[in-house]
């Protein structure tokens, strides 16, 4: 059981006891998609045979030296990784001055806003393309929230010479009109949702329908590590060069491992990423950040700790629903965070304990948001501001000496005319 | 026999009339499934609302919204199923919807209720038989028939996991696609019906996509029945409350197309 009195280290030893087939955080999902109770492969008939065949060839590519290698020099040359490993000093001073004496941690951040696009969301996109080259698929769609994920698929698109159809949600396209441009300059087409509430939870239902209307030609790019097996596993196996390049640097910069992981949870591809390599590391302790949006009691995003196990889009998974099992709207200033659902090796990771999950308000993210641009020089998307914000949180009740690692995953160049309206100011 | 083998009739094609339940209200759909069976419908597929149908297409998700925005619930469909049986004891009842609505109480509750309901059998489109256990051995325990879909991307290597223990009858969705918008070549049609009825004894069902009296007979010809939903969906988006006489007049037009099809 979880008991909070002891460290973490022997809490993890308590868990691995528990978990006594396999000894390790890291081999999930089972042969058919489950991690534990959650995931699996709830999808229509019509889609079930595609499932199946997407699996057989993403083992085969797992097994091919060639597509490993032409990830990684896409990944090199074209996305520009790896991301750089960075300690913020000035933003560690200034939680150091709200600390008690002796405490405030070395606050440290993988910069894969550096990315080209500007966010994680790339990393996931150019595999899911070499993988949609080898199955001979000639036409992607892909759903997206903040635009983030439909600017990387569109990029990828571009890259491959393949024709690319977003579905976004009408209120979204209206709030993330920057990213609208950007994927229409790529040469994508942008399907307009206006089914439900117009958000990205709409979007994918209508993903699902483009996919089940053109299986022979057409793969389907998800952007988080949600949706039915084999997605899951998927996105965070290509998403998990964020935590291999963070858990090297870490060691060849420092010697050792940080004390703790932070990352923000929307669908949790970004903190997957992270997380995963070091899910077997005991000393490494983690969390998940979910939006809180206007507060928990009131509308928010944040599925574990408001929300519970349920079935939609392909998997099980903690979602926000009512009592009948209808899937309520999420809130989150962050359009990135706007889905009421979230990967399902989450709900597993939180379930098992090794994992612990909190969240951040939106006005908390807002406050972040603007802290990290005057201590750092570095404008945050609002998906890594609800990480920082707990970051700040969680910093001042750590030693001095230890280290808190947290994910940078977007830049917020998309965002700033959302905090400007959030803020008052016109621009 | 069961109400739903008794349904299929020897001679002719069975009609298979869906409808949204809570659409217009839940208090409207007790009429509705009345005119459904006045029309001449064998079997009524009461759909279960849900936020997100993601197989449907847009008559269908439209029907799903106006009845969760007339409030209507679990609660409200499992009444209106109960009324039905009460008034028509021999027709047989399924329900078809999503696999959360069905699933958030636990698989035995929800099957525990479709016999109380008086119900024969359930759809679910988002759980295939990988995922059976999330809910077809519940039903299965209380003699719900577990009926399962069969599509065009269904191969043969597949079939015979699909028709591992399904009952009441096979669903042949005959587009690959969502429900309402295309109809498939009568020509895949029949080739499939003949491919599926090679590995079954169950009556084979064909729908998606089926909007007129001749489409109708055309499918009646090569199956044992015939399932048509968007259209009569359409017509109570049009009527609404007063959609039942519309109803009645457009099942029977499909109704006597299907008996004078053989």
């Amino acid at each position: 059981m979880w008991t909070e009195s002891l460290p973490f280290a022997k809490r993890f030893a308590h868990m691995i006891k528990q978990d006594k087939l396999s000894n390790s955080f890291r081999n999930q999902p089972d042969d058919r998609g489950h991690f534990g109770q959650f995931g699996g492969r709830y999808v229509a008939e019509t889609l079930m045979p595609l499932i199946l065949d997407l699996e057989k060839h993403y083992r085969a590519a797992q097994a091919d030296p060639a597509f490993a290698e032409e990830f990684d020099d896409l990944l090199e040359h074209y996305v520009g990784r790896p991301s750089p490993l960075y300690f913020a000093e000035r933003l560690t001073d200034h939680v150091r001055k709200e600390a008690p004496e002796g405490k405030g941690a070395q606050i440290w951040f993988k910069r894969d806003e550096l990315n080209h696009t500007g966010a994680h969301k790339i990393n996931n996109c150019i595999g899911q393309i070499l993988l949609a080259k080898r199955m001979g698929k000639t036409r992607i769609i892909a759903e997206t929230g903040a635009g983030q994920h439909g600017v990387a698929t569109a990029t990828v698109c571009a890259r491959f010479g393949l024709p690319c159809v977003i579905y976004m949600g009408a209120k979204d396209i209206e709030r993330q009109q920057p990213n609208v441009f950007r994927m229409k300059l790529l040469g994508a087409e942008i399907v307009p949702v206006t089914s439900g509430a117009g958000t990205l939870k709409d979007a994918m239902n209508d993903g699902m329908r483009d996919w089940v209307a053109n299986v022979e030609d057409t793969f389907y790019i998800i952007g988080t590590a949600a949706g039915p097996h084999p997605y899951p596993e998927m996105v965070r196996d290509f998403q998990s060069v964020i935590g291999k390049e963070a858990r090297e640097q870490m060691l060849s910069r420092i010697g050792r491992l940080p004390d703790m992981l932070v990352a923000a949870i929307g669908g949790g591809s970004n903190a997957i990423g992270l997380f995963h390599p070091f899910l077997d590391d005991p000393d490494v302790e983690m969390l998940g950040i979910e939006a809180a949006g206007h507060g928990l009691d009131k509308q928010h995003a944040a599925s574990l700790a408001g929300g519970k196990p349920g079935i939609l889009h392909g998997n099980k998974t903690y979602l926000l629903q009512d009592e009948d099992g209808q899937i309520d709207e999420a809130h989150s200033i962050s359009a990135g965070l706007d889905y009421p659902g979230i990967g399902p090796e989450h709900s597993w990771l939180k379930e098992s304990g090794r994992v612990r999950y909190d969240s951040v308000t939106d006005t908390e993210a807002l406050e972040a948001f603007q802290l990290l641009c005057s201590t750092e020089g570095i404008i945050p998307a609002l998906e890594p501001s609800h990480a920082i914000a707990a970051v700040a949180r969680e910093a001042v009740k750590m030693n001095k000496d230890q280290i808190i690692l947290a994910n940078l995953c977007g830049r917020g160049d998309k965002d700033i005319f959302t905090v400007a309206e959030a803020l008052g100011t016109e621009i | 026999m069961t109400r739903l083998s008794k349904a299929f009739p020897s001679d002719r094609a069975a009609l298979v009339a869906f409808v949204t339940g809570g659409d217009p209200s839940a208090a409207d759909t007790g009429a509705i499934l009345d005119a459904l069976v006045e029309g001449g419908a064998d079997i009524i597929e009461l759909g279960m609302p849900f936020t997100d149908p993601m197989a449907d297409g847009p008559a269908i998700q439209a029907a799903n919204i106006r009845s969760l925005n007339a409030g209507t619930k679990t609660a409200d469909l499992l009444n209106i199923a109960t009324a039905f049986r009460q008034r028509h004891p021999t027709v047989p009842l399924v329900l078809m919807g999503y696999a959360n609505p069905m699933t958030i109480r636990g698989a035995d509750w929800f099957a525990d209720a479709c016999v109380d309901a008086g119900v024969d059998g359930v759809i679910c489109v988002d759980i295939p038989v990988e995922e059976d256990d999330s809910l077809g051995d519940s039903l299965r325990a209380k003699d719900v028939a577990v009926i399962r879909l069969a599509t065009p991307t269904t191969d043969a290597a597949r079939l015979p996991d699909i028709l591992k223990n399904a009952s009441g009858f096979l669903y042949y969705v005959s587009v690959a696609g969502i429900t309402g918008l295309q109809q498939a070549a009568q020509a895949s049609i029949q080739e499939a019906v003949t491919r599926l009825k090679a590995g079954t004894d169950l009556p084979v069902a064909v729908g998606f996509g089926v909007r007129t009296p001749e489409q109708a007979a055309d499918i009646a010809h090569v199956a044992d029945g015939v399932v048509v939903g968007s259209a009569i969906v359409e017509i109570i988006a049009e009527h609404g409350a007063g959609a039942p006489p519309h109803v009645k007049a457009y099942v029977k037009s499909l109704s006597d197309a299907i008996r004078s099809a053989r």
